[in-house]
């Protein structure tokens, strides 16, 4: 838990999220991200075995330990057009791209 | 207000204003005998509004035409006799990060520049069935991340008490409204501190509900396990009742819970005689300012005085909380915030044409430093290698946090603490360095975590004439106890 983030795993990761870094961004966000995980790396002092992850906390304020979420079925929601009102690029029955893959 | 000669001169030169009854229960008593009008009020703060924000930059866009329709229809209800809901005419500022239909929501990102929502968010929708008139969008830190509201895309918000200081973060805006009475009340939303922090910096109440108590829906999602939308008012009896009007189930969030809501501004009557008040030790170590210290004593003090018992509690694993919430926090933004891709609404990046290169291209011109940061890390402490080693181990230790409040509230009713270790800092401080920012929360990402309720409480300021604010937490669902506690902190200033 103490690795140390490289330049590369910070352009790996931004490409997972999506983000195209300036090249002038990532110095600071390997500084940033290295000081960051050194600090949570305190974490290492608590001995956790055993101990079940918490996802969520809804589960502790049923006290019957019932499922509090709601039952999972389909119901109406916003039109076509009022969601195309904002959207970039469309057709009115899709949402237009660029082209996805290079040939 | 008490703290008028610290304001600057603008807000001075307003004072009569300022000095108008603004409880809930006076303004209602005036609308309701004809001596106020709904429009009136209403065009008064748009007036006030168009004075002080071009200094503490507080609203980043204004709804008065719904607003002014709204005041018209409670007037036509008054001058017919009618009963009046139990917000008539308060004005309200709702944070950015909250959805009006047809009103700008920018989340205080360029991401979302020009986005008009198609509907209401649920507790915006409620307050407005309840009469309140809303006023407009408020700045806030760029998806709720920060502690200070330098994050805005839109330029940080001036701390009405000292606009060299930022207001707190995320809910800076919501915090400084109230503060220098640009809306008699607002909604922000606390993810790990961000309605108590701001509300302490500015000197105002400002509640954290228990998880699920009121509905995210129409909340801009930052992180879904912790985020929570709440009120902030100048008064508790204010705030609970703000409460009870957004509070209760509803079908449009999966994770809303369905207990009854109590009248929190009744329960808020009660007084807080009898209550066993908990005290933990870890929150009043180092790094606590000994003025925050001193006022946080008195106010313990003044509960005292008032009939509770004062206990010492332990919560050892506080000083895991921060490396944990930044962990579960930041996992599940990057998740969460994946949605701003251009594509179906918000900026789309002209500057390429592939649908990858859109992405990231849309993105990196959508989002500031600090979004891409806590995306970064989040994605990091989520990615295959890392995932038990920082997500999983975070959530086992939020377990631990979580069972240690549960045992700590067997002995106790509420447990007090300071809201933030440091009174409101100036512009510019902090901004440089992201884990002096994080710590800030070090007080409240554990109420956060634990999905407990709590209260944000003005108990003194320093000799500087900062404001300074008590946390009072208690159990889930036991907003009431949060609300007697504080009531009597209040009484005491």
């Amino acid at each position: 838990m103490t690795a140390k983030v490289t330049a590369e795993d910070v352009d790996r990761v931004a490409e997972l999220a999506n983000l195209k870094l300036a090249p002038e961004e990532t110095p600071a966000m390997l500084r940033d991200l290295n000081a960051i995980l050194d600090y949570v790396a305190e974490l290492n002092e608590l001995d956790t075995t055993g101990v079940v992850p918490m996802a969520q906390v809804s589960e502790l304020t049923n006290a019957a330990g019932e499922n509090v979420l709601r039952a999972d079925q389909v119901r109406p929601s916003l039109d076509r057009a009022t969601v195309f009102s904002q959207t970039p690029v469309t057709d009115q029955v899709f949402f237009k791209v660029p082209k996805v893959i290079e040939r | 207000m008490s703290k008028l000669s610290k304001l600057p001169s603008e807000v001075k030169a307003t004072a009569s204003f300022v000095q108008q009854p603004r409880t809930f229960a006076a303004l209602r008593a005036d609308l309701a005998a004809g001596r106020t009008r709904a429009t009136d009020l209403a065009a008064g703060y748009y007036d006030r509004i168009a004075q002080l924000n071009p200094t503490l930059n507080v609203y980043l866009s204004l709804t008065r035409e719904r607003a002014m329709q709204q005041a018209a229809r409670i007037d036509a209800l008054a001058a017919q006799g009618d009963p009046l809901p139990p917000l008539a005419g308060i004005p309200i500022g709702i944070k950015d990060v909250l959805v009006m239909q047809g009103a700008p929501a920018t989340a205080g990102s360029k991401i979302l520049a020009g986005y008009r929502p198609p509907y209401d968010a649920t507790a915006v929708a409620r307050l407005e069935a309840a009469g309140a008139v809303l006023l407009g969008k408020l700045n806030c830190d760029e998806f709720a991340m920060g502690g200070s509201n330098e994050n805005s895309a839109y330029g940080p918000v001036r701390n009405p008490v000292d606009t060299e200081r930022v207001p707190g973060g995320s809910s800076g805006g919501s915090a400084a409204a109230v503060a220098a009475n640009m809306a008699v009340a607002t909604l922000g939303t606390d993810t790990g501190g961000s309605i108590r922090q701001p509300a302490s910096f500015c000197g105002v109440v400002g509640v954290l509900p228990t998880y699920g108590r009121v509905s995210r829906y129409g909340l801009i999602a930052f992180a879904s396990s912790l985020d929570r939308v709440g009120p902030l008012a100048a008064n508790v009896r204010d705030a609970a009742t703000l409460l009870s009007v957004i509070a209760g189930h509803d079908l449009q969030d999966a994770t809303s819970n369905p207990a009854p809501v109590p009248d929190f501004a009744a329960e808020s009557d009660k007084g807080a005689e009898g209550l066993r008040i908990g005290v933990p030790a870890e929150y009043f170590g180092e790094g606590l300012d000994p003025e925050v210290r001193a006022a946080v004593e008195k106010g313990i003090d003044a509960l005292k005085a008032a009939g509770c018992t004062i206990k010492p509690v332990s919560l050892p694993t506080t000083k895991y909380a921060i490396p944990a919430y930044y962990l579960v926090a930041t996992a599940e933004a990057s998740a969460n915030l994946a949605r701003f891709d251009g594509v179906r609404y918000g900026h789309r990046s002209a500057g390429s044409d592939t649908l990858a290169g859109m992405y990231s291209h849309s993105r990196d011109e959508g989002f500031g430093a600090e979004v891409k940061r806590r995306i970064l890390l989040g994605t990091y402490a989520l990615s295959a290698g890392y995932y038990d080693a920082y997500y999983l181990k975070a959530q086992q230790v939020r377990r631990l946090l979580a069972e240690e409040f549960l045992r700590a509230f067997n002995d106790v009713d509420a447990i007090v603490t300071p809201t933030s270790p440091v009174p409101a800092f100036k512009i510019g401080e902090k901004s440089g360095d992201p884990i002096a920012m994080y710590l800030a929360d070090i007080y409240t990402v554990t109420a956060s975590l634990a999905g407990i309720c709590g209260v944000n409480v003005p108990c003194g300021a320093t000799g500087a004439g900062l404001p300074v604010g008590m946390q009072i937490l208690a159990a889930h669902l036991d907003e009431s106890t949060a609300f007697r506690v504080a009531r009597a902190v209040e009484a005491a200033q």
